[in-house]
């Protein structure tokens, strides 16, 4: 919760909220520490790069930096990817790197205070319990609150060279 | 503000100065020392110490202490120079950097190493000037040119200094008053922005608070001048110590107009003319300037695209415009580009020590003649080049000149010669280590690679045989120096400089010496290109590596074991690496007989690319992968096109090797060779 030391106007009562962007992949609702968060944008102009990892769809030209595009739903086996429209790519900033996720859309951003955050249960085969943050339960929706952080450096990703930790 | 604001100034001018200081030493001439040189030396640690004792740097500013000492016994003439002096001196200087390295990294430096450069150097004082006399001499030359040089045991020679601060603004004011307050008692202060002067009774010279003051600011705002001392300005100790302060006046910059009264002594010459031109700018800044530039220029390509396609009245002028905007934004490029290039002087000056202290250790008499000081290159790249450069050097002394005996006996002059050079060729910059020794012994080298297991023969062409020092583990040097003889390094050497993406070249004569030829490309940032296609994407192949390219025929092309192809390219077989199945590219033509041949060069490989257009040439910026992404094999970095889009750059020698492991995977797979699959380059990709 120390990420929202920034936020100095923060009132204090809600120093120990954290705010989430959400985003769907497919039906399922998944959330990211919005801190994290650089910018959102259309999915377009994705050079391929060879040999890679089918979910990292290659690289595009962010302002004149070369960004690595991954796409979540088909690192989290999604029945469907499709690319149009509502496609976007969330830009985020993790290790000093930025990357991009496509996802299927990006719904809305939602304060979550401590008790809305559920630990995560163990059991995840594709997306193991390390990389969540928690879930976020709101109402009837529940948010898988992604660890980004951790994601987009493991192993897994084949995003970074060497594993950070 | 915090005075640690000012560390990294002061790490970084201190770094200079003992960067001079040894230049200095080197080009001392021991047996007749120019005082100026020896009062540059002596100012630049003196500057140090100035700076350590301010922020607390207590080992630094002990060392640089006795050093300056020395030195100054040393500009006076009390103590004579020997060429084991200037070796302690350079000792200490080396001492000195890796004093201020440790503090830069926030840790205290060794204090055995400190205790050690200690006692030498009070072992040196004690034996060529001799204490008692060391003493005296302290007081003496104190009294004559107002420095006090060891402030904290101050003898009670109190004198009045007037500080004005000139155009200093008022935080830094007061942190510099408090400062002063520290060297001795601030007696009155007033003044404006524009001129603050402080009256301070202190014990400090005005050097010293010069010294002090330019860690915080410009020496131009700052001016120290007497303002009553009784016990001062006398001079009473006789010529030779008179003729010091005059020589540091003269060489001082000319006084502030600001400053009408006495000449003040404003600030020592070895830095005041360089800094009015110069302006420190980190490397992040420039790059910044280097990419935003990059960006305009594929902007300005967008819309120089989107007005051709324009028609109608009023365009003659648009496209007059455009024209322009080409050429300014062209302009602007190559401007920015040379902020980033700096003279080889930068590398070529570390140069006379590594060969002084080399050939002593081996008993050579070696002169260094360094041609093309002022040949500029990219300073990302003359960082990289100072190791390999060295090594390269360390060799040429250890292995290619002979002792002076064996020299003499070939009919040589003794001393040996090692040229250094540089020059521009084309894109290129051209760096050579020449020297005159024994050459390359080309039987030798084959025995030993043969006794190392490596493929070859004698009919090879002397340049292949060359080519074998830079095997991993290979040495025909008799036994293993101090110097070098590992067999490790040269390969090292190589495989750096390929990493640059240049390329070592070696000639030699039996007899005569050995020249290699390290050839990079000037600029790291921006890259001549060729585009092809392959299917529907676009690949960038550096123009460097391109030889020529050819639509080849059915009847150049032939099988080898496996599914391997080889072109014949006039009385040459090439191996042939189609893009489209090194990186999997869809769509891509096939058959061998429609794509095109280019010819490529890279890490000394020659082989045929296959691919099925050539597109056209361009000038790209090069981009790295690896800051958001990673290392991508057979893709040496991408860069932006000028419709926005991303294109990778291909990796030559890596693409090679990336083919060569595909292929090795793919073979389990296959049934073993048979005959009818000979050709099957073009029925292999997906």
């Amino acid at each position: 919760m120390t990420t929202l030391n920034a936020n100095a106007a923060m009132a204090e009562a809600e120093a120990h909220n954290r705010e989430f962007l959400v985003f769907s992949l497919g039906e399922e609702e998944y959330a990211v520490d919005i801190l994290k968060v650089q910018e959102i944008r259309g999915y377009e102009n994705v050079t391929r790069i060879a040999n890679a990892p089918d979910f990292i769809k290659g690289v595009t030209n962010l302002r004149g930096v070369i960004v690595p595009i991954v796409d979540l739903r088909i690192k989290f086996h999604l029945d469907s990817v499709e690319y149009g429209g509502q496609t976007v790519v969330i830009v985020v900033n993790v290790a000093d790197r930025i990357v991009g996720i496509v996802v299927d859309g990006v719904s809305d951003v939602m304060t979550l205070t401590p008790e809305q955050i559920k630990p995560a249960p163990e059991f995840g085969v594709t997306l193991s319990s390390d990389f969540l943050s928690g879930l976020g339960s709101l109402d009837d929706r529940m948010l898988v609150l992604v660890d980004i952080d951790k994601l987009l450096t493991s192993q897994e990703m084949a995003l970074v060279e060497k594993v950070a930790d | 503000m915090d005075i640690t604001d000012f560390f990294d100034t002061f790490f970084e001018e201190a770094s200079e100065l003992l960067a001079d200081m040894e230049r200095l030493l080197l080009e001392l001439d021991v047996e007749a020392p120019d005082p100026e040189h020896l009062n540059a030396i002596f100012r630049a640690a003196h500057s140090i110490k100035g700076g350590a004792g301010t922020f607390g740097f207590d080992v630094l500013q002990k060392t640089t202490h006795l050093f300056e000492n020395l030195l100054d016994h040393t500009r006076k003439g009390e103590l004579t120079l020997r060429r084991d002096i200037v070796d302690t001196f350079l000792e200490t200087k080396d001492m000195l950097n890796d004093q201020l390295d440790a503090y830069r990294n926030g840790d205290e430096p060794d204090q055995e190493a400190f205790e050690r450069i200690c006692a030498i150097l009070e072992q040196l004082a004690l034996e060529e000037i001799g204490l008692g006399q060391h003493a005296g001499d302290d007081t003496q030359h104190d009294t004559a040119t107002t420095r006090e040089s060891n402030w904290e045991s101050a003898p009670g020679l109190s004198g009045c200094l007037v500080v004005a601060l000139l155009g200093v603004s008022e935080e830094n004011r007061v942190l510099l008053v408090e400062e002063l307050g520290q060297l001795g008692e601030v007696k009155d202060q007033a003044g404006d922005s524009a001129r603050y002067e402080v009256v301070l009774e202190t014990t400090a010279s005005a050097e010293d608070i010069e010294a002090v003051m330019c860690f915080i600011i410009d020496p131009e705002q700052v001016a120290v001048q007497l303002l009553a001392t009784p016990d001062e300005p006398g001079a009473p100790s006789g010529a030779p110590a008179a003729k010091q302060p005059a020589t540091t006046v003269a060489t001082a910059t000319p006084p502030a107009p600001e400053t009408p009264k006495t000449p003040s002594r404003t600030k020592s010459a070895s830095k005041g003319s360089a800094e009015s031109t110069s302006i420190r700018v980190s490397v992040d800044k420039v790059d910044q300037i280097i990419n935003l530039v990059g960006e305009l220029i594929i902007t300005q390509s967008m819309l120089d695209q989107t007005v051709s396609e324009l028609e109608g009245v009023g365009t003659g002028s648009l496209l007059n415009g455009m024209s322009l905007l080409q050429r300014n934004a062209r302009d602007l490029q190559e401007a920015v580009m040379s902020i980033r290039m700096i003279p080889m002087d930068f590398v070529f000056s570390r140069f006379p020590r590594v060969v002084r202290e080399t050939s002593a250790k081996l008993g050579k008499e070696i002169e260094l003649v360094t041609e093309g000081e002022s040949t500029e290159l990219d300073k990302s790249l003359t960082e990289r080049i100072i190791d390999p450069l060295t090594h390269l050097v360390r060799n040429s002394l250890d292995h290619g000149i002979e002792p002076p005996e064996e020299r003499d006996a070939a009919g040589k002059p003794r001393t040996g010669r090692l040229i250094l050079s540089a020059r521009h060729q084309g894109g290129n910059i051209i760096i050579e280590v020449i020297d005159d020794g024994a050459g390359l012994d080309r039987d030798k080298l084959l025995a030993k690679a043969r006794e190392n297991g490596l493929p070859v023969s004698d009919n090879m062409a002397d340049d292949e045989v060359w080519q074998l020092i830079f095997a991993p583990g290979f040495s025909t040097a008799k036994e293993v120096t101090d110097v070098s003889g590992r067999g490790v390094g040269m390969d090292v050497v190589r495989r750096n400089i390929q990493g640059m993406g240049g390329h070592v070249q070696i000639m030699s004569r039996r007899g005569e010496g050995t020249t290699i030829r390290i050839v990079l490309p000037l600029t790291l940032a921006i890259l001549d290109g060729m585009l092809i296609k392959v299917g529907q994407e676009v690949f960038i192949l550096p123009l460097s590596t391109v030889l020529e390219s050819l639509q080849p025929a059915r009847e150049d092309c032939y099988a080898m074991a496996g599914d391997d192809v080889v072109l014949k390219v006039r009385d040459e077989y090439l191996p042939v690496v189609a893009v489209h199945e090194a990186l999997d590219v869809q769509g891509a033509r096939t058959e061998l007989t429609e794509t095109i041949a280019v010819i490529v060069q890279g890490e000394g490989r020659r082989y045929a690319l296959l691919v099925d257009d050539l597109v056209g040439q361009q000038q790209v910026v090069v981009k790295n992968l690896e800051t958001n992404y990673r290392k991508v094999p057979g893709i040496s970095a991408a860069t932006i096109l000028g419709d926005g889009s991303v294109a990778l750059i291909l990796d030559i020698a890596g693409l090679h090797r990336l083919d060569r492991s595909k292929r090795e995977a793919r073979r389990p797979s296959r049934l073993p060779t048979n005959d009818e699959q000979l050709f099957s380059v073009q029925g292999d990709s997906q």
